[in-house]
């Protein structure tokens, strides 16, 4: 095991910013912490690479105790926090030099970890750091917690206010690492992101929903989801939200995601209770839950 | 080691990047010190007087003759009325007026006594204070010449010397205040700021979570500052020198040794406020308010210390800049070496020895 999470809690004043939190990452493995803005994912992460003390519950990180071995444990891990923390003043070039030299190596010496992302923004490389775009920025950063070879590592929030493309790339990048051996904890509040990771858990106000695989929990979603289209999209939410053996209705793009109370449920009932309502060119469709509908029921 | 020395070059980067604080690091010192030597002074020059003579006789016009012809007055106008003073007054450019009584000469005759009266503007007391002293000196200095070949029954004359500052030149005064005002500006505000920086852009999370030590980060922060203020120094006393005939009557080098334990006490501070602040504005705030005003006001710098209330002369104990302010008028105006200042200096040495402790024990590796 490359992490092991037993009973952590820890609460600011009166906030309760994690409760009970418990899972294990394996050696190698992809795991992601799925949840909104606020659901305690920064704070998990600053516990597990020693920056807070966590109030209760205990935890080791590369076999290494994160009270006791804390001094150990920050020279094994890498991490990347969610604020872009890179000194802006400095280039590209600089910065990564700064973290290979306090971290007491070289560039060279670890060159071929990074070498796929740094080749990326080597053209910038005299650049300052500040100018750089946001998907270079997290490259850069990238760069920076993987240039002393943690064994484990950190990344909260990587691609946020990234844009998609960046995105993907980033994304490609992780799983590029992970074929080094390198386990990897990430966090993100994009649920399509989700189906990247060998095993997630859910998280939500400082409590884990589920833990398993994507397709496990995909799997384990008890209802039939229907998409449901017509042309005025508001007075669609309010009119399924209305209908008496609704269960859920979440916008979902250009459609929306309905699922029914009844176990035997036609589809045709539902668009003569719509058409009732004046809508028009309303279709409903079966259609595969996602995780962001798994994690809506959940958070139920 | 190898660490460490990445971390100071960082540091460097930082200071030489931002134009703007090396421009206010470098060039505050200058126009502080030119401020202060030239244009904010205690002493009185050309101060515009008027005079409403009663008598207009020998003797009064003999004493204007002698006040004009001082460098420190001129005569702005004559008044005639007692109530002109009330209007020259209100004017404003008209600091003091000299009212002779009627009959001046003839009284000093007949009754061996005449009356002038100075009225002085106070809404300046300092400035007010020093006119009638020194137009009481010119009076003195005038009955002494007429007296001189009167022999009067006993006679007692204040003999008096200025010593260290015989011109009483202002700028004596204000060198040792500014220099200790830079130095503590530069050496505890600008290592807050450039600490409680780290903080703000979270760069601080990721230097707790690498192997660099928490006293490895410190003394990173310090040195460059170390480095800065010591040239600061040296630019302050050049020109103390050459532009205002400053004299460093003791030791250069014992002034540059204070100079640095001094730089390393307002540095501990600077460490410590930056434990206690989160953001770049809290560390300016308590530097500004915490640091600059004690060191304006309690330090002795402007306001002696023996005319303070009792309280506050026990609180500017606490205040380092006292302390060095001692020392380095000690060793600039009087030329004397550590066997007069040891005490001071210790007491210095312990401040900051207590300051570092303090914010080591204080500096936290982790977040909270």
């Amino acid at each position: 095991m490359s992490i092991v999470v037993d009973g952590i809690s820890k609460s600011y004043k009166s906030l309760k910013a994690l409760n009970n939190i418990s899972f294990d990452v394996k050696e190698g493995e992809l795991f992601g912490l799925i949840g909104p803005d606020g659901a305690g994912k920064t704070t998990l992460f600053r516990v597990l690479v020693t920056l807070l003390f966590a109030d209760e519950g205990k935890a080791t990180v590369a076999g290494f105790d994160l009270v006791k071995d804390y001094k150990i444990i920050r020279e094994s891990v890498g991490y990347m926090p969610g604020k872009f923390s890179l000194y802006q003043d400095l280039t590209v070039e600089e910065n990564l030099k700064f973290f290979a030299t306090i971290f007491g190596t070289t560039i060279e010496e670890n060159y071929e970890l990074i070498e796929d992302i740094y080749v990326q923004i080597e053209p910038f490389k005299n650049r300052r750091a500040g100018k750089l775009s946001g998907g270079m920025k997290q490259k850069l950063a990238l760069c920076c917690a993987l240039i002393h070879k943690p064994t484990v590592l950190f990344l909260d929030e990587p691609t946020t206010g990234v844009d998609p493309v960046s995105r993907k790339e980033f994304w490609d990048m992780i799983k590029r690492l992970q074929l080094k051996g390198i386990t990897i904890l990430v966090s993100t509040p994009y649920m399509d992101e989700a189906a990247l990771c060998d095993r997630i858990a859910l998280i939500q106000d400082g409590i884990i929903l589920q833990i398993d695989s994507p397709e496990a929990i995909l799997k384990q979603y008890p209802k039939l989801i229907y998409n449901v289209r017509a042309d005025n999209m508001y007075q669609l939410i309010q009119s399924l939200k209305l209908y008496e053996h609704s269960h859920s209705v979440y916008p979902f793009g250009e459609f929306v995601h309905y699922t029914d109370k009844r176990t035997y449920f036609n589809p045709n009932d539902l668009k003569l209770y719509l058409a009732e309502k004046l809508l028009t060119n309303i279709t409903v469709e079966i259609t595969e839950p996602t995780i962001e509908d798994a994690f809506m029921e959940l958070a139920k | 080691m190898k660490r460490f020395r990445g971390f100071i070059i960082k540091e460097f980067y930082h200071i030489f990047r931002d134009k703007r604080s090396l421009f206010i690091l470098f060039g505050m010192p200058i126009a502080q010190i030119l401020l202060f030597g030239f244009a904010i002074t205690n002493e009185i020059n050309n101060v515009d007087i008027a005079v409403l003579d009663h008598s207009k006789d020998a003797s009064s016009e003999e004493i204007i003759n002698k006040i004009s012809a001082s460098s420190y007055f001129s005569i702005d106008q004559f008044i005639e009325r007692e109530s002109d003073i009330e209007t020259v007054f209100k004017q404003g450019k008209v600091k003091a007026v000299l009212n002779f009584e009627k009959d001046f000469s003839k009284k000093i005759i007949k009754e061996n006594k005449a009356y002038i009266q100075i009225i002085t503007d106070a809404t300046d007391p300092n400035t007010a204070n020093t006119i009638y002293n020194y137009v009481t000196a010119i009076l003195q200095n005038y009955q002494q010449s007429k007296n001189r070949n009167i022999t009067t029954p006993y006679q007692i004359t204040p003999q008096t010397r200025m010593v260290y500052n015989p011109e009483l030149k202002s700028v004596f005064m204000f060198v040792p205040g500014v220099m200790t005002i830079i130095l503590m500006l530069v050496s505890a505000m600008m290592t807050s700021i450039s600490i409680t920086r780290e903080k703000e852009l979270g760069t601080m999370e990721i230097l707790l979570v690498s192997p660099l030590k928490p006293i490895q980060v410190i003394v990173g922060k310090v040195v460059p500052y170390i480095f800065l203020s010591v040239i600061n120094a040296i630019v302050i006393v050049v020109l103390s020198i050459f532009i205002f005939k400053m004299p460093v009557e003791g030791s250069l080098f014992l002034l540059g040794l204070e100079s640095v334990l001094f730089i390393i006490t307002a540095l501990a501070l600077g460490i410590l406020i930056s434990t206690i602040a989160t953001t770049q504005q809290t560390a300016m705030m308590i530097s500004l308010m915490g640091l600059m005003l004690p060191v304006i006001l309690l330090s002795g710098f402007i306001f002696p210390i023996a005319s303070m209330p009792f309280i506050l002369q026990i609180i500017s104990n606490i205040v380092p800049a006292k302390w060095f302010i001692i020392i380095i008028k000690g060793i600039m105006l009087k030329g004397v070496g550590l066997q007069f200042i040891w005490k001071e200096t210790l007491i210095l040495f312990g401040m900051t020895v207590f300051f570092i402790g303090l914010s080591v024990k204080k500096y936290k590796i982790r977040l909270e």
